[in-house]
């Protein structure tokens, strides 16, 4: 009776991880989506709880596993409230790494515990493979989750070492000896140690790997460790012989390796450079033949001015709008704007920020109406009948370099025609490079003129200066 | 060759659910516009949290005075919870935001 109610739930819990996922994938439905998955998942810990038994013993210690529930949600639901939108990618990575930790526990206890049974290892070498690859994968995971969360939130910069690829292909290729011999008993050794020696090489290997990845590829990489612990899941659930763990394991590491590689697709770049090349590293200079000369500065009256006798301003948001969290004051901007007559628009570039719908999150936030942020595709066209374009924070996905200098690292990628306007007003703390390390000829062009400053600074006196007009 | 079809008529039942699983999540997620990336790979995150099952069991079955294995049972319990509730709180929120954009 028991195992049967057990088995039902497990099949309501993975139906319902099947069915969220892909509800997640279509606007309209994906709250919901993901709230089905999360009953389904709950529904999954209760039944696992008070149901699953093994040789006829259930499970004890309700009090231990009740309390554990209960600190991870308070603290989880917390944070997951308390974080800033801006925040979002770090906080994302952040609980994937808890997930790879997660599985790496596991591993090691089962990995105890099948040595506490006396067993030669090498005797269960399904089970020993199994243990140790969620293991690695797990660790791999944790670690790698947490530098990215460094990166994301500015803690650590991007390093390369001398080497860094070949060491990065040393590791992997010592993990993987390691996992074989263990398995096979070619190597023989005292099997705590060499689990904790694996558990240490895997730990490295997830920060060396990641470590390189340039900022603005971040997202891509934290969707593939995202799968990682997909894959790590599913080897738990092949070890206790879990369906809903299997499903929601398999689902998420394969869903995972299909977004990852949508995400570089969205960028133009294939996974092989984002893991390899430092899209964000030192290239500086690469494709920047040309791109130099001078520019020149707005103050924000004239700004103001020229935006108030416009017809039509286009607003290109980017990740500088996210970091001074100028969302708010941005629509301000657009409202003022609107009630004088002038019609304006937002060209959302599928990349622009830090992750692919990150613009699109943070302006709905601020209450933007959706009918005004368009699509790359939709507005390219209208930027040729448009007076103003106001580049907020964005650098690299407004670069006419993507177009027309082959040398150049983002050469291909589709950019905004920004150019096509009568007037570029290029918002900017300093002439620095944006994350491909390239400057951009766009900014020394005579039609385009630079408001330097904080994004929401800038914003906030260009709104006071527009009502001042009014 | 006869061990690898042993182990396949062994395991038989994973392989079928590993396979259909893999075609599964490829067809699910293969048109999704760029605006939802960042949502389905967070809910996608809290989903992958179900490894918190694994953890329940481990802390099931450890013994009372197996201190390690409580201990490490009771900290992979809550890095889970903290993956799954986070997650889909994470998720939801982001989420809400599309809701709320479509009613203006």
């Amino acid at each position: 009776m028991n195992s049967g109610l057990l088995s039902l739930s497990y099949l309501i819990g993975s139906v319902s991880f099947i069915i969220g996922l892909k509800m997640l994938s279509h606007p309209d439905t994906a709250r919901k989506g993901n709230l089905y998955a999360a009953i389904g998942m709950t529904l999954a810990i209760l039944a696992t709880i008070f149901l699953y038994t093994k040789d006829g013993v259930g499970l004890g210690n309700h009090l231990w596993i009740f309390g554990g529930l209960i600190i991870g949600s308070i603290v989880g639901t917390f944070a997951a409230k308390k974080v800033q939108m801006t925040a979002m990618p770090q906080m994302v990575s952040l609980f994937n790494g808890m997930g790879g930790a997660c599985a790496a526990i596991i591993s090691i206890v089962e990995f105890k515990h099948l040595i506490h049974t006396g067993a030669d290892i090498t005797s269960q070498p399904v089970m020993t493979a199994t243990i140790l690859l969620g293991l690695v994968i797990g660790t791999v995971s944790f670690t790698g989750s947490m530098i990215a969360f460094g990166k994301l939130n500015g803690n650590i910069n991007d390093k390369t070492l001398p080497m860094q690829q070949v060491v990065n292909i040393g590791l992997l290729i010592l993990i993987l000896v390691m996992l074989v011999g263990m398995v096979t008993g070619f190597i023989s050794g005292e099997p705590m140690t060499m689990m904790y020696v694996l558990l240490i090489i895997s730990s490295l290997y997830g920060i060396l790997f990641v470590m390189p990845i340039g900022g603005a590829d971040m997202p891509v990489v934290i969707s593939l460790l995202n799968s990682f612990t997909g894959v790590a899941a599913a080897f738990g659930g092949f070890l206790y012989d879990n369906s809903v763990m299997l499903t929601g394991g398999i689902l998420v590491g394969s869903a995972g390796t299909v977004l990852t590689v949508l995400m570089c697709k969205a960028m133009n770049r294939s996974l092989t450079n984002v893991i390899v090349g430092s899209f964000g590293g030192n290239k500086t200079g690469a494709g920047a033949a040309g791109v130099t000369g001078n520019y020149k500065e707005i103050s924000v009256t004239d700004t103001a001015v020229l935006m108030m006798y416009s017809k039509k301003v286009i607003i290109v948001p980017g990740y500088g709008l996210a970091v001074a969290q100028a969302q708010h004051t941005c629509h301000e901007l657009e409202k003022v704007l609107d009630q004088n007559g002038v019609e304006v628009k937002y060209a959302i570039h599928p990349v622009a920020g830090r992750m692919p719908g990150h613009m699109n999150v943070l302006l709905a936030e601020a209450d933007v109406s959706y009918d005004k942020l368009l699509d790359m595709d939709e507005i390219n066209p209208e930027f040729a009948h448009t007076d103003v374009v106001l580049v907020l924070g964005a650098n690299d996905v407004v670069n006419p370099a993507a177009k027309t200098d082959p040398a150049s690292p983002i050469y291909g990628m589709p950019i905004l025609d920004v150019e096509s306007a009568a007037h570029v007003i290029v918002n900017k703390r300093s002439m620095k490079p944006g994350y491909a390390g390239i400057e951009n000829g766009l900014f020394f062009q005579p039609k385009t003129s630079m408001l330097f400053g904080d994004a929401k600074d800038a914003l906030t006196k260009l709104v006071a200066e527009i009502k001042s007009m009014a | 060759m006869e061990q690898i079809l042993n182990l396949v008529t062994e395991n038989f039942n994973f392989i079928f659910l590993l396979i259909l699983m893999i075609i599964l999540g490829f067809e699910v997620i293969s048109r999704v516009p760029a605006v939802l990336h960042t949502p389905l790979m967070s809910g996608a995150n809290a989903i992958h949290g179900v490894v918190i099952i694994g953890a329940i069991i481990v802390m099931g079955q450890a013994e009372s005075d197996n201190y390690l294995a409580l201990i490490l049972g009771f900290l992979a319990v809550i890095l889970g919870t903290l993956n799954v509730v986070g997650g889909f709180v994470v998720t939801d929120r982001m989420l809400e935001m599309f809701k709320k954009r479509k009613k203006n």
